[in-house]
């Protein structure tokens, strides 16, 4: 109850700040939008061979929404160095507010922030001709949800432990790529040598990828669809608990 | 209202040798004073404050805040004391009157009685007139008394303010001071860390002065200055004279101590200087000397300091 409430307080605040300060919307959404308007049509060929614009970017959308929460999410721990830096966090730490809140009020900003992205940048695919049914498109936002949460609060923990900008860029960048070339994000991994497309099965980010391209062609009982909601759900269980984790006891 | 027993910290690292912070510290601080502790930069200070305040776990000690024991209870503790770090923590996008309510709603506050609160802190601490503008646009000063609101928003019977004037011009400097006398006499207890002499002298009922992270001297600014080393009474002598002179005061009961000489002056710290000066004065005619020139000066708690620990702190 008191960690609802607490968090609800953190989350508001957030969303008020991040309200104020609207950059983070139009730097957020123009640099997908540039993969989507030039380097998806280049692309078509290979996504879609002898197919259409709108089979493309259904195959097409689903990774570079993924690669967007995923990035978004690993990013955001320069926030919290920020407010460590101005003292906030340690202001906050003196009352008896809830740690846990410290960590999901922040991150849960953030999931709303990188929804409000993936919802522009599907609207702006429709007229591409990209159609998804919508019940199954909200089901691949709580996954795009899911995945925000779990990278959000990976980063926030990071941040904690290496308390440094010039520390924590090169770690991120550092699991962030890997990542982001084994989920087929950028190039589909059907161009991957074999042995690549093997060690992409252990990458849980390729599986919530192929949840999602499942989803938005329509395939509500493709086996991808709930082996990815299990396997993303447990992830971001782990990592929300590993974070909180970090929060109770640096940020005791 | 504090009691700490043998505190104790000390920080690892891995490329060099463990740094003792601070090494069995025992301080008492009564209801309803102004306490301040006193001491150079690295004296540890800042970590006795960060470990009273429950954000960092000293290694070894027995500590009691309001009533609450620190090891144990450090959530009790948080809900009793206010705190207000060296460097405040204000969110530059927001205002003062968001920041006051969220922290009241930090500590359970109800969302009318946080609005409540904050209207009144704003005008207590005169920040009325800029409540609705973003933090990042206010002056220090300012953005001090933003600081030290939301440390008192819940309304704690003990605040602990670290360096709480440091940077400050000096009319936000003695605004702040008007704070924590005002604090006071709401029958707030105060614990202040600062490393201004004057500051100390001014604004504490008692003082601990601290170095190397142990305790050096402890008591009312003016006692502390009288026990430790008296009056200081300068004799300015001729040349030839000075040592003579010097012979003959070092017997003197009155005479604690002699500085070493420095040309022909002579530096002496004595019990009470009003009444030294006449038997000193008498002890050099007796003996056929005249100092041309006499001085008395109270000393500072730099003389305190100087005399305890050799070093002056500033």
């Amino acid at each position: 109850m008191k960690l609802a409430r607490d968090t609800w307080l953190i989350f508001q605040r957030q969303l008020l700040l991040m309200w104020r300060t609207p950059i983070w919307l139009i730097v957020g959404v123009v640099q997908p939008l540039f993969y989507l308007l030039l380097f998806a049509p280049l692309l078509r060929p290979v996504l879609a061979p002898g197919g259409s614009y709108a089979q493309a970017y259904r195959i097409y959308v689903p990774g570079l929404l993924t690669a967007l929460v995923i990035m978004g999410g690993l990013f955001t721990g320069f926030s919290l160095l920020g407010e460590l830096r101005a003292g906030i966090i340690e202001r906050t730490r003196v009352t008896p507010v809830s740690r846990t809140a410290l960590l999901l009020g922040r991150a849960m900003r953030e999931v709303v922030a990188l929804l409000v992205q993936a919802v522009i940048i599907t609207l702006v695919a429709l007229p591409f001709g990209l159609t998804v049914p919508f019940g199954l498109l909200l089901l691949a936002y709580l996954l795009l949800g899911l995945l925000a949460l779990m990278a959000s609060s990976v980063s926030f923990g990071l941040a904690l432990m290496v308390r440094s900008d010039a520390a924590l860029a090169p770690v991120l960048n550092t699991i962030a790529q890997p990542i982001a070339l084994l989920s087929g994000v950028l190039l589909p991994l059907s161009l991957a040598p074999g042995w690549l497309r093997a060690v992409a099965d252990w990458n849980p980010f390729y599986w919530a990828v192929e949840g999602i391209r499942a989803l938005f062609a329509g395939h509500l009982g493709d086996a991808s669809v709930w082996r990815s909601l299990v396997l993303v759900s447990a992830l971001t269980v782990v990592a929300v608990l590993w974070s909180a984790r970090l929060f109770t006891d640096r940020v005791r | 209202m504090i009691v700490t027993k043998g505190l104790r910290k000390s920080f690892r690292s891995r490329r060099s040798a463990p740094v003792d912070a601070v090494r069995g510290l025992d301080l008492t601080v009564e209801p309803g004073e102004i306490f301040g502790l006193l001491g150079p930069n690295g004296a540890g200070k800042t970590t006795t404050m960060r470990m009273l305040a429950t954000l960092v776990r000293p290694d070894d000690g027995e500590v009691t805040l309001a009533g609450a024991d620190l090891r144990t209870e450090p959530h009790e503790v948080r809900r009793r004391i206010g705190y207000v770090a060296q460097g405040g923590g204000t969110t530059d996008g927001a205002s003062a009157r968001e920041e006051l309510v969220l922290q009241a709603r930090f500590y359970g506050i109800g969302k009318a009685e946080a609005g409540r609160r904050a209207e009144q802190a704003l005008a207590a601490f005169e920040l009325t007139e800029f409540a609705d503008r973003p933090c990042a646009g206010y002056s220090g000063g300012q953005r001090r008394r933003v600081d030290l609101a939301l440390g008192v928003i819940h309304r704690p019977r003990l605040l602990i303010l670290d360096e709480p004037t440091v940077g400050l011009d000096p009319q936000s400097r003695a605004q702040v001071w008007a704070e924590v006398r005002r604090l006071r006499e709401e029958g707030m207890t105060v614990l202040l860390t600062t490393h201004y002499l004057d500051e100390a002298d001014a604004l504490c009922d008692r003082i601990a002065i601290v170095d190397h992270g142990e305790l050096v001297a402890e008591g009312a600014p003016e006692q502390l200055k009288r026990e430790i080393s008296g009056d200081v009474v300068t004799l300015e002598l001729a040349a030839a004279d000075a040592e003579a002179a010097e012979k003959v005061l070092t017997g003197l009961d009155c005479v604690h101590r002699i500085e070493p000489r420095e040309g022909d002056e002579l530096r002496l710290y004595v019990t009470d200087g009003a009444s030294a000066i006449p038997q000193l004065l008498h002890a050099l005619a007796e003996a056929g000397l005249r100092p041309e020139q006499t001085r008395l000066q109270r000393p500072s708690l730099d003389d305190v300091f100087l005399a305890r620990t050799g070093r002056t702190i500033s």
